[in-house]
């Protein structure tokens, strides 16, 4: 649409299949890291010179839930050059910051277009604007707006509530976050595979069958390793004890337990390996997941990895040690 | 989020009473609705819920408030204790 800068796009805000296959494979985690729109001034409906302007980042999972959030509504997006980085994360990096609102302020010259100068920011991007900065950096003031693109009508309509203020982790969102887990998890599970197939290698007998069954165990015991780390975890997550590697192992010897029940002719050692193995997988996986929560400090966490890588690699040297001690005992079958 | 806590006790988060204008922001900007402001100054109602991302000293016009920001990321954390390895991101 024409404006005083020039024409500027204006949004669909309605998802297309091409959006929603994005979606998919952002939240997958296939191209995650390049999934971008151009920084810029857009427009969402019909806006006029006293429209709110609402600032985002270009990373498009991002850009598509604001963009969408805003359907029936006149007003101006402006998306900052974070990289293809989501608000929060890039305020940490730096990217979304002051200097990055006002350059994209001044490269598309906001203040020609509008006749106020008030920029709503999500509220998760506070830890990179310091909000006076970038009232000197380019004359606008910064309102922190609501920290979910979704309260944004209501936002617009009411103001803010202290509802919009708080970060949430409900199951909802705990639950989109497991697929990129599994799916970036692919090259460390091949190389759990390897080892597993190098220690089956050693045991008594070494028919092709004899190997094959002993690495079945050791393969079953990584799965249900993963499985109980990166799915069980993130969906029980509220009702875990509060150290993430503890509620890890706790699921993870869960697991374990029914290894006897997937293979009933292994010797008592190595199902002891493997279920020792399933324990230290599941607890790593879930210490991994502080990455993903919305609520763990890095004071926290390293704290909690000093403690725990330690007991971790001694459990995992045990079950290794276990998993051969069992196979040559001759409980291959 | 009353029902999500991590370890206790860790958290850099330090406030001074007496650097404190009473403005607001850290109370704004906080995505754990740790400040509230009373009678002028800020308060501090739960600081065990502060996950150090390091809004509110950075909003804050005084430095009345100071966190060592970062982000609670295991596998962030692992890269910073590599060699040569500073600064890489994981999200």
């Amino acid at each position: 649409m024409p404006a005083a800068a020039g024409r500027i796009p204006r949004l669909r805000t309605g998802p297309t299949a091409l959006d929603r296959l994005g979606t998919c494979r952002a939240r997958l985690g296939l191209d995650r890291n390049h999934y971008t729109v151009n920084p810029g001034l857009y427009a969402v409906g019909a806006p006029g010179p006293d429209s709110p302007v609402v600032v985002t980042a270009n990373y498009k999972l991002t850009f598509d839930t604001v963009r969408f959030a805003l359907a029936g509504r006149d007003v101006w997006l402006l998306v900052v050059d974070t990289r293809g980085i989501n608000v929060w994360c890039a305020g940490g990096k730096g990217t979304f910051s002051a200097a990055g609102v006002s350059e994209q302020v001044k490269k598309t010259g906001l203040e020609r277009v509008v006749s106020h100068r008030r920029l709503i920011l999500p509220q998760l991007g506070a830890n990179g604007v310091r909000a006076r900065d970038l009232r000197k950096a380019c004359g606008f003031e910064a309102v922190f707006g609501p920290v979910r693109a979704e309260d944004l009508p209501r936002y617009l309509d009411h103001g803010i509530d202290e509802a919009m203020r708080e970060v949430t982790f409900s199951l909802r969102e705990r639950a989109a976050v497991i697929p990129v887990e599994l799916v970036l998890g692919w090259k460390p599970l091949l190389g759990a595979f390897a080892v597993a197939a190098v220690l089956s290698l050693m045991g008594h007998g070494f028919s092709l069958a004899a190997v094959w069954s002993r690495w079945l165990v050791a393969a079953g015991g990584t799965l249900l390793g993963l499985f109980c780390g990166s799915v069980l975890f993130p969906l029980l997550l509220p009702r875990l004890p509060r150290v993430f590697s503890l509620g890890g192992a706790g699921l993870g010897l869960a697991g374990a337990l029914t290894l006897p029940l997937f293979f009933p002719l292994a010797a008592w050692q190595t199902l002891a390996g493997a279920g020792l193995w399933t324990v230290a997988l599941s607890s790593w996986l879930s210490l991994n997941f502080t990455g993903s929560t919305p609520y763990t400090s890095p004071s926290g966490v390293e704290k909690e990895m000093r403690r725990a890588i330690p007991v971790l690699a001694a459990c995992t040297l045990l079950a290794a040690i276990l998993f051969v001690a069992g196979n040559f005992s001759g409980g291959s079958a | 989020m009353k029902r999500y806590r991590h370890l206790e006790n860790v958290a850099t988060l330090a406030y001074d009473r007496e650097k404190c204008v009473g403005c607001g922001l850290c109370a704004t900007v906080c995505p754990h609705r740790i400040f509230a402001v009373r009678d002028g100054k800020a308060e501090v109602l739960d600081r065990e819920a502060c996950m150090e991302c390091g809004a509110c000293a950075l909003n804050c016009p005084t430095s009345a408030i100071t966190v060592t920001p970062g982000v609670g990321c295991a596998q962030y954390i692992i890269q910073t204790w590599l060699p040569g390895k500073r600064g890489t991101s994981c999200c």
